[in-house]
């Protein structure tokens, strides 16, 4: 088999067990563990003025009960914040529970751990609570009037200010011939995934090691937090990543409160301890995104080109800031998408409220940006009554000016410099796939019919890729079968099948010989996460970097073998052979086995070894440059962040009376660079599309003004159904190689869903020919919206 | 209280409270960790069994109510070894991503083909209306249906 597999349409390896109900995610794990139950906040910003546990462990199969009492070392300090910046001069986390206060509906109070969670939620609601009530703060004008405080040390509810400018935006926007402001809004969304997060952990009383296993999407990220917080040295602590049924992001976020209680539990109890969140739960105390005020300012030239931009952005960041500011910071970099903004200055506001904590969900701050900038562009081309086609043209980066530097700093710390990309060749492909110029005789032959269509579009360029690093082992065993390790874990994405396409190449063995494990800290003790649609670029690249290294040593010890030069072999189907003369060969077991000096026969390879030499008898059989085994570790470290980038449209149809909103058409245009798996990229376009569909159209956090999320659960939060989203979505690729990687790929993950509020917003004010300055939208939305009054406020 | 449990074909003897919901029974109890749970309000569909062959939240049903019915979970659905029509037709046309509301779409559509073996595209996804999926945009979920029915 010498086809090649990187860029072909591979059925996934994954998919049997988990069709076969044998996937393994967290609560299947570790049948008769102890289970835990959280007591969670009622109230969104209240005093703890007593906790009474008293009647809680006389209830038959109760445990242990904790409170922030009961909590020693570094465990009764606040949570770690993950991401500092110098920004955020006022960073706040939360206790693993509750301490004296609490900040939002859902925050950690007390857990207790019983036979099973039954008993265990019987438990908590025995425990006593006295709230003295403080006035909550909710949504972004109220942390802005700052009438009350979030928490009473942070001024103005504002955790951080970053002001970035590029030239003078103000100055260029006061000289150019046009100016627009605008107002915008974006609600909260959530990540959302179907299995909550849940955690199992078992204290192994005779080799005193700790083993976890997190619905996680970092694991050695878990790993430092629990050793940290429990006390341990790191070799103590494993942390296994079984099947994740989904992430979006929320599960970035460590450690969980959860993540260090269950661990603490099973260490004080000596029994396995498991943490299964529920639905209500995954509301309330896991994370939201996309809660932002936007304020843009900008001036333009009669063709539509900026001549400068000046943005700025209130993010509601939630009670606390485990995750720094790489919300906010990515809205504010990735704003400028495609385009030369001439003059740009950008300050946000990062800000406290008493809710859910805001850490990335897919896209990141990104959906937001371009929703600013889209909005903007549209906003100019109906000012000056050019095609919005036109004036995205007028403003792209050209293919010939990559790579391009934005002169700011990207999330990663990093120049934002552009790798690649041709915006010009994918608007050229979107306008083809969505049929743009046949839009008017389309909506002129609806209108005849009594119709409404309305079509917009949105375009991106998103950060992919973001480093430190990721790395690989990869073991070829003497039966020639190939294990391989990553680091970053998976949730859904296919990493056991893509990577194997790469090593299946890389090293020319058979994809059904090669096993990938993500996510095991006992296999890969380096790595960072999934997260920024980096897992393709990242470990893939990691990947295929460590396969050329086992290769490298394969060819080498075998040409010695062999008797032959290195140049004269190649490696097909797991047989290093001669060129030309395939019948002299070796099995990669076979080399595997010479790779070793300790030869035991205890297999056929071992035997056919026998009759090989390699290895200098006048130099110790392990030489001092080589180790035995075949088997590489290698790590890909990328000085900056790659970009991919992509265009979307939409054709919605909205009833003249009801408001309705239905989805006629949906194009992608997508450069992530070059396909590893279409099929996996085009899934993940799907489900992206799916949320983006969701978050522009049906999905928000209903926070009354106590605080209360008034729609916790999936009969109220309306997340799409097939119902919901488009029949289908027509897709177009352009592969434009990232030059910054060995496989020249650019990351995929989040793209479907970033364009969709701009997007969306662009197709009904098309339709309704009524500015549309505040996303998600409902019928209801639309419906008020035609019944006010017609201002003007842009101009 | 003692209660007999007939899933996929074998008798189970089970000793449960009478507040235990049937998905917790079946996880928990007879180790059959493929139904999953993803809201316990019966909504996301993804605990989905074949109750005498129909469709039901295994999350809103309790283990004692369960008791006279031949029940169906995922891993009952591969006869011999073999994936069903249906499990063949996810994997085809990359139906999954993190598969965890799969079970509860793989019997929700095993009921739906038995009983209209050859929808169109608009009956196919009103076949998989009531389960929610995050991952996978439904696009290919609806392929899977028209795939299952072909074969």
């Amino acid at each position: 088999m010498t086809t090649k597999l990187f860029g072909e349409k591979i059925k996934r390896v994954e998919d049997d067990r988990l069709l076969r109900g044998l996937g393994q995610y967290v609560d299947d794990l570790m049948p008769g563990a102890l289970e835990m139950a959280v007591l969670r906040s009622p109230h969104a910003h209240a005093r703890i003025v007593d906790i009474d546990v008293a009647d809680v462990l006389d209830l038959e199969g109760v445990y242990a009960v904790y409170t922030y009492d009961d909590l020693e070392g570094t465990m009764a300090q606040p949570l770690p914040l993950l991401i500092p910046h110098p920004a955020l001069t006022h960073g706040r986390t939360q206790y693993a529970l509750a301490k004296d206060e609490v900040n939002y509906v859902g925050e950690a109070i007390a857990c207790v751990v019983a036979v099973d969670r039954y008993v265990a939620e019987d438990a908590v609601a025995r425990i006593r609570v006295d709230y003295e009530f403080l006035a909550p703060v909710v949504g972004v004008d109220a942390a802005r009037a700052a009438e009350r405080l979030v928490h009473e040390d942070v001024p103005g509810n504002i955790a951080a200010r970053l002001e970035q400018e590029v030239g003078d935006a103000e100055a260029a926007i006061a000289k150019a011939p046009h100016k627009l402001s605008l107002d915008l809004r974006i609600e909260r969304s959530a990540s959302m995934p179907m299995e909550g997060r849940g955690t199992v952990a078992r204290w192994d009383t005779d080799s005193h090691r700790l083993q976890v296993w997190s619905s996680t999407q970092t694991s050695t990220g878990l790993r430092a937090a629990v050793a940290a917080k429990l006390g341990l040295d790191l070799g103590q602590v494993d942390v296994m990543t079984p099947d994740v049924g989904g992430g979006f992001g929320v599960k970035i976020v460590h450690p969980w409160p959860e993540e260090l209680l269950v661990p603490m539990a099973a260490m004080a109890l000596g029994r396995p301890v498991k943490f299964t969140e529920d639905r209500r739960e995954h509301f309330v105390s896991s994370a939201h995104e996309r809660e932002q005020v936007q304020h843009v300012d900008v001036g333009f030239d009669d063709e539509g080109r900026l001549l400068g931009l000046s943005v700025q952005l209130w993010h509601d960041n939630g009670a606390y800031t485990p995750y720094g500011l790489i919300v906010p910071i990515i809205t504010s970099t990735q704003l400028l998408g495609p385009y030369k903004p001439g003059a740009y200055k950008v300050v946000f506001e990062s800000l406290y409220t008493n809710t859910v904590i805001v850490t990335p969900y897919r896209g990141a701050g990104r959906p937001q940006g371009v929703y600013a900038m889209e909005r903007t562009m549209d906003a100019i081309a109906a000012y000056l009554g050019k095609d919005r086609t036109e004036v995205r043209s007028a403003n792209f980066i050209q293919p010939e000016e990559m790579p391009y530097d934005h002169g700011m700093t990207f999330q990663d710390g990093r120049p934002l410099v552009y790798d690649s990309g041709d915006y010009p060749a994918s608007l050229e492909k979107l306008k083809k796939l969505v049929g743009w110029d046949e839009f008017e005789a389309f909506r002129e032959e609806m209108a005849a019919l009594g119709r409404r269509v309305g079509i917009g579009l949105a375009c991106y360029v998103e950060g992919t890729g973001v480093g430190p690093y990721e790395g690989a082992h990869i073991h070829v065993e003497t039966s020639g079968k190939v294990k391989v390790a990553i680091g970053l874990t998976s949730q859904g994405q296919g990493h056991k099948t893509v990577f194997a396409q790469i090593v299946a190449d890389e090293l020319g063995v058979p994809f059904e010989d090669i096993e990938v494990v993500a996510g095991d800290t006992r296999r890969m003790p380096y790595a960072v996460g999934t997260f920024a649609s980096r897992a393709a670029v990242m470990s893939g690249s990691a990947v295929a970097l460590t396969a050329r290294m086992v290769r490298a040593k394969a060819i080498r010890i075998a040409a010695e073998a062999l008797e032959a030069n290195e140049a004269d072999l190649e490696i097909v189907d797991g047989l290093v052979r001669v060129k030309g003369t395939p019948a002299v060969n070796l099995s990669l077991g076979t080399v595997a086995v010479l790779s070793n000096p300790l030869r035991y026969a205890f297999d056929e390879a071992s035997k056919a070894a026998t009759q090989f030499t390699v290895g200098d008898p006048g130099k110790p059989p392990v030489a001092e440059d080589d180790e035995p085994g075949l088997e590489g570790r290698d790590f890909y470290s990328p000085e900056r962040s790659t970009f991919a980038n992509g265009m979307h449209a939409v054709i919605v149809e909205t009833d003249p009376e009801t408001a309705e909103i239905t989805i006629l058409k949906y194009a992608v245009v997508h450069d992530c660079g070059l396909l590893i798996n279409p099929m996996i990229v085009e899934g993940q376009i799907h489900g992206g599309v799916a949320q983006g569909v969701g978050g522009a159209l049906y999905e928000r956090m209903a926070y009354d003004e106590n605080g209360q999320l008034l729609n916790a659960s999936f009969m109220d939060f309306l997340m799409p159904y097939v119902t919901e989203v488009p029949e289908s979505i027509d897709i177009d690729h352009l592969e434009t190689p990232s030059p910054l990687n060995p496989l020249g790929i650019k990351g995929a993950g989040e793209a479907g869903v970033i364009p969709s509020a701009a997007v969306f917003a662009a197709a009904i004010e098309d339709a309704e020919g009524i500015p549309i300055r505040q996303m998600p939208i409902s019928p209801s939305d639309l419906f008020e919206l035609r019944n006010q009054p017609v201002v003007e406020p842009d101009a | 209280m003692k209660i007999r449990l007939h899933v996929n074909g074998a008798l189970h003897e089970v000793d449960v409270e009478p507040r235990r919901l049937l998905s917790d029974a079946l996880r928990h109890d007879l180790r059959l960790t493929g139904t999953h749970v993803g809201c316990e309000h019966g909504v996301c569909g993804a605990c989905t069994v074949l109750v005498d062959g129909e469709p039901m939240r295994s999350c809103l049903m309790l283990a004692v109510s369960a008791t006279d019915y031949e029940i169906t979970t995922v891993e009952g659905l591969a006869q011999d070894g073999e994936l069903s029509n249906v499990q063949a037709a996810f994997k085809e046309c990359h139906g999954l991503q993190c598969g965890f509301c799969t079970p509860g779409f793989l019997t929700t559509i095993t009921a739906g083909l038995r009983d209209n073996p050859s929808p169109t595209r608009e009956e196919a996804r009103d076949m998989i209306a009531g389960n929610l999926c995050r991952c996978t945009g439904y696009q290919n979920i609806v392929a899977a249906v028209l795939k299952a029915a072909e074969s």
